[in-house]
C-alpha cells in the first residue's frame, strides 16, 4: 500500500513524499514506516507508544480512529495512508 | 531572517480571504516548492474554518480537507508549505494557542491583521526546529513576486 508522508515529516524519511509497504493492517503499515525510518517514530507516537494526539492518520478518506476496527483494520494493497498534523489556532 | 516568496496573486487572495470571513477567521493551505531560501508558495487554497463555535477568535481545517489539499497539491507537482489564517481586530502576530495547535515543522504560518473588516498587516512565520519540545516561530520576511504569468493563483479546494 501507499504512505503519503507530509511535508514536516520527509526529512525523517531520506526526502520522500511517498513510502510503499506491505502490510495487513494499518498498524502493521505504520510498523513496517518506522521499522524503515526509525527517525519518524517519535514524531508520530507518545513515549508510551500511542499515536500522538495532533497525527491525524486516514486509510483512503477515513480517519482511522473513527474506523470500527481502528488501526486494526485490514488493508489491501490499493489503499493509501495518509499522515495529517492537525491544523489549527486563532488569535 | 529567512524568507517566504510568493506570487501578488496569492499575496492579494489570501488578504481577500480574510476580508471576507471577517468578523470570522479565515484559514487555507500555501502550496509551493522549497528552494534554498525558503518556501516559494504558487498557490493558496481557501479551506473552511470548523470551529463554527469560535470562529470570531479561532480556526481548525478538517483533516479530512487537508488529505484533499494534499492530494491536489500532489496532482500539480507542489507541496504543502505552509497555512495562512486572520487574526480579525487583533495583530498579525502569532498567539499562544497558535504556537500550542502548531505541528508542521519547516512549514510557514501567515498571519493577516483584519482591521475593521479591512486587511492590514500580513507576517509570516515559520515554524523552526525539529520537534515538539524545540519548536519555535521565527518571522520572516515576505518577498512577494510581481508576475505576468496567467498562475492559477487560487483555487476552491475540492469537498466532499
Amino acid at each position: 500500500m501507499t504512505i503519503y508522508i507530509p511535508t514536516p515529516l520527509r526529512t525523517y524519511a531520506d526526502g520522500k513524499d511517498i513510502v510503499e509497504v506491505n502490510a495487513g493492517t494499518v498498524r502493521g503499515a505504520l510498523e513496517e514506516l518506522t521499522r524503515t525510518f526509525p527517525d519518524l517514530r517519535k514524531h508520530l507516537y507518545t513515549g508510551e507508544g500511542k499515536l500522538r494526539a495532533f497525527v491525524n492518520v486516514y486509510l483512503n478518506d477515513e480517519d482511522v480512529r473513527y474506523l470500527p476496527a481502528k488501526e486494526a483494520t485490514e488493508v489491501s494493497a490499493g489503499d493509501t495512508l495518509s499522515i495529517v498534523p492537525s491544523i489549527a489556532g486563532g488569535r | 531572517m529567512s524568507r517566504l516568496r510568493l506570487t501578488r496573486a496569492v499575496y492579494a487572495a489570501i488578504r481577500a480571504h480574510g476580508e471576507e470571513t471577517y468578523p470570522h477567521e479565515c484559514c487555507g493551505a500555501l502550496l509551493g516548492r522549497t528552494t534554498p531560501e525558503g518556501w516559494q508558495v504558487e498557490a493558496a487554497v481557501r479551506a473552511g474554518n470548523t470551529r463554527t463555535d469560535s470562529a470570531h477568535n479561532r480556526y481548525q481545517i478538517a483533516p479530512a480537507e487537508l488529505v484533499k489539499i494534499e492530494r491536489e497539491a500532489r496532482g500539480r507537482g507542489l507541496s504543502i508549505g505552509g497555512f495562512y489564517h486572520s487574526h480579525p481586530d487583533h495583530p498579525a502576530r502569532w498567539s499562544e494557542t497558535d504556537f500550542a495547535e502548531a505541528h508542521w515543522l519547516g512549514c510557514v504560518y501567515v498571519i493577516t491583521a483584519v482591521e475593521r473588516g479591512k486587511a492590514a498587516a500580513t507576517n509570516s512565520f515559520l515554524l523552526a526546529g525539529t520537534t515538539e519540545e524545540d519548536k519555535q516561530f521565527e518571522q520572516q520576511e515576505i518577498d512577494v513576486i510581481e508576475t505576468d504569468e496567467p498562475l492559477e493563483a487560487q483555487f476552491e479546494s475540492k469537498r466532499a
